[in-house]
């Protein structure tokens, strides 16, 4: 397998793995790995490095809606113009095209239930090719980009076996 | 009643207590330790895998198989092994499924060994061997392996314990604890004193899906081989399926029969649920085993520089998911410093002597631990060296 997709494997499950700690399990030089770091950085094929977080946990009680939303492409431009002016939001965290009933989905945080309402209603909604929306609260996260929230991370096995 | 010792029979009371179990009575006492000293994989069970016996159980699957195993899973295996190691075995005489390797081991001597007839076993080697040697009437004769030779066993070593007694061989490849595996070459090398002296081989093939150095070869697909050599392999390594306690074996009818004889009196059938989930891992298990082989070869890597950076000595290992570095060069023993170790840095890892006496001047670090785990046990292991280097 190529060697940028490797890097890439092992650090989308954990990016801080180091890129001295990267060279040696791919049996590579560190430099060479600074180096495709850096070029995949500069081409956006790393677009940065994110954690995952269980906000409950430190009390901090947000609130996620996904946002289905059905909009009248434009001609030439399709559906960017209108997801570039979704995306531009900050409280928007995703926005994606989607095949089916509806065509942009679209996630948004807020702080509570009112943020994420007034949004969709004076924002979204309001937008000129936005034909309709449909908001999904998400009451309860139970796994994200790959980690499970509240599953002990234990270590199950016996401390010594043969 | 006390002293109940006279009762128990001279087979059992002759076995030696394991230096596993006395070195893991240490560890359990001991907290906050990080322990490179187990013998599993650190993955769980891949989801479909439990999910494919969780259906099985829902569907009122909880009662005894046939004594070989249910038909479907030995015709898999059958598949299998014929796509692992190129040799074909006929499901219904030729595969014997068991509770793990471990059980067809122990009914593999009781039913080749009369008494006092000799077992070879290259060592270091995995525990069961011998203990299971002694318990059949056997008696087991080691056969060292080394450092230098890649712990690959060489045909002059095996020569030169072959007595008038030998009559079964085990190869342990890849092997716990140093890693080490057996090419194409060293086994056709072994050939000609096996036919020779009329050897049986036990071929324990539990770790052969973790080769990192080409593709595993079993002595099995030898030309002459395949009526000699029972192969065994199970589920525990490859699929992360260590406490299902399911493998099997494979090889001639006349010997798979008499095996299955002791096995139906004995254990009657391997749990089915476990046989239910066996065969989900070897229809659809290939990917997700692919991935996890891929991760211990990239924490292989890891741990066999890190170790040497701080000072020891360490064979690559081309199998398995353990590294067997020496430790002498620190002066101490085996088990000195594996108690040094667990003591002052509150690392484990497994004395070199727990897998035979050769092992001594070695200790077993197993790799299917996390990255970070990896780099501060072996940062921790460091320290304990510098301490002791040159004293």
């Amino acid at each position: 397998m190529d060697l940028k997709r490797r890097i890439l494997e092992l650090i989308e499950r954990d990016a801080r793995l180091s890129a001295k700690t990267l060279a040696t399990m791919l049996e590579e030089d560190e430099g060479k790995i600074e180096e495709l770091l850096s070029k995949m950085e500069k081409d956006k094929t790393i677009l940065g490095y994110g954690t995952v977080i269980n906000w409950e946990n430190i009390g901090c009680d947000g609130i996620t809606a996904m946002i289905d939303v059905k909009v009248i492409p434009e001609r030439e431009v399709g559906f960017n113009n209108i997801a570039e002016r979704i995306y531009r939001f900050p409280e928007v965290r995703c926005v994606y095209l989607m095949s089916g009933t509806y065509d942009l989905s679209v996630v948004v945080e807020g702080t509570n239930m009112k943020d994420v309402a007034r949004f969709v209603s004076h924002k979204l909604s309001t937008l000129e090719h936005v034909q309709s929306t449909v908001t999904h609260f998400v009451l309860k996260r139970y796994k994200q980009d790959h980690f499970i929230f509240e599953e002990p991370k234990e270590d199950k096995r016996l401390v010594v076996s043969p | 009643m006390s002293g109940m010792e006279s009762y128990i029979s001279q087979a059992v009371k002759s076995i030696p207590p394991s230096g596993i179990r006395k070195f893991f009575d240490l560890v359990s006492q001991s907290e906050g330790v990080i322990s490179l000293g187990v013998g599993e994989p650190d993955f769980v069970t891949p989801w479909h895998i439990r999910e494919a016996c969780l259906y099985s159980l829902e569907k009122g699957y909880t009662m005894y198989t046939s004594n070989s195993g249910l038909p479907e899973l030995r015709d898999e295996i059958a598949l299998y092994e014929k796509r692992k190691i190129g040799v074909e075995y006929e499901p219904n005489n030729q595969i014997l499924v068991t509770v793990g390797v471990s059980e067809a081991i122990d009914i593999a001597l009781r039913a080749l060994l009369e008494p006092g007839d000799e077992v070879l076993v290259p060592e270091p080697c995995f525990v069961s061997y011998a203990p299971g040697t002694e318990l059949a009437y056997g008696k087991a004769v080691a056969v060292e392996t080394f450092d230098q030779d890649q712990y690959r066993l060489r045909p002059d070593s095996l020569a030169a314990k072959i007595t008038p007694r030998s009559k079964v061989l085990i190869l342990a490849y890849p092997n716990n604890p140093t890693g080490g595996i057996m090419y194409k070459e060293d086994l056709e090398a072994l050939v000609d004193i096996i036919v020779k002296n009329d050897l049986i081989v036990i071929s324990d093939e539990i770790y052969s899906e973790l080769t990192y150095d080409g593709k595993h070869v079993s002595i099995a697909s030898l030309p002459g081989m395949k009526d000699r050599t029972l192969v065994m392999d199970g589920f525990s390594k490859a699929f992360a399926m260590t406490g299902w306690r399911i493998g099997y074996a494979c090889g001639h009818p006349d010997i798979i029969g008499a095996m299955t004889k002791i096995h139906q009196y004995t254990i009657m059938c391997a749990p089915i649920m476990a046989q239910k989930a066996a065969i989900e891992a070897l229809r659809h298990g290939e990917n997700q085993m692919r991935k996890m082989v891929e991760d211990y070869n990239y924490r292989r890597k890891l741990i066999v520089n890190n170790i040497r950076q701080i000072g020891l000595e360490c064979f690559e290992p081309r199998g398995a998911f353990y590294c067997f570095p020496s430790i002498r060069n620190t002066g101490l023993s085996s088990e000195e410093f594996c108690e040094k170790l667990l003591f002052e840095e509150q690392v484990a890892v497994v004395p070199g002597n727990a897998f035979g006496s050769s092992g001594e001047g070695y200790i077993r670090c197993c790799y299917a631990a996390s990255v970070s785990n990896i780099e501060e046990a072996v940062d921790r292991m460091g320290r304990l060296v510098n301490r002791h280097k040159n004293q």
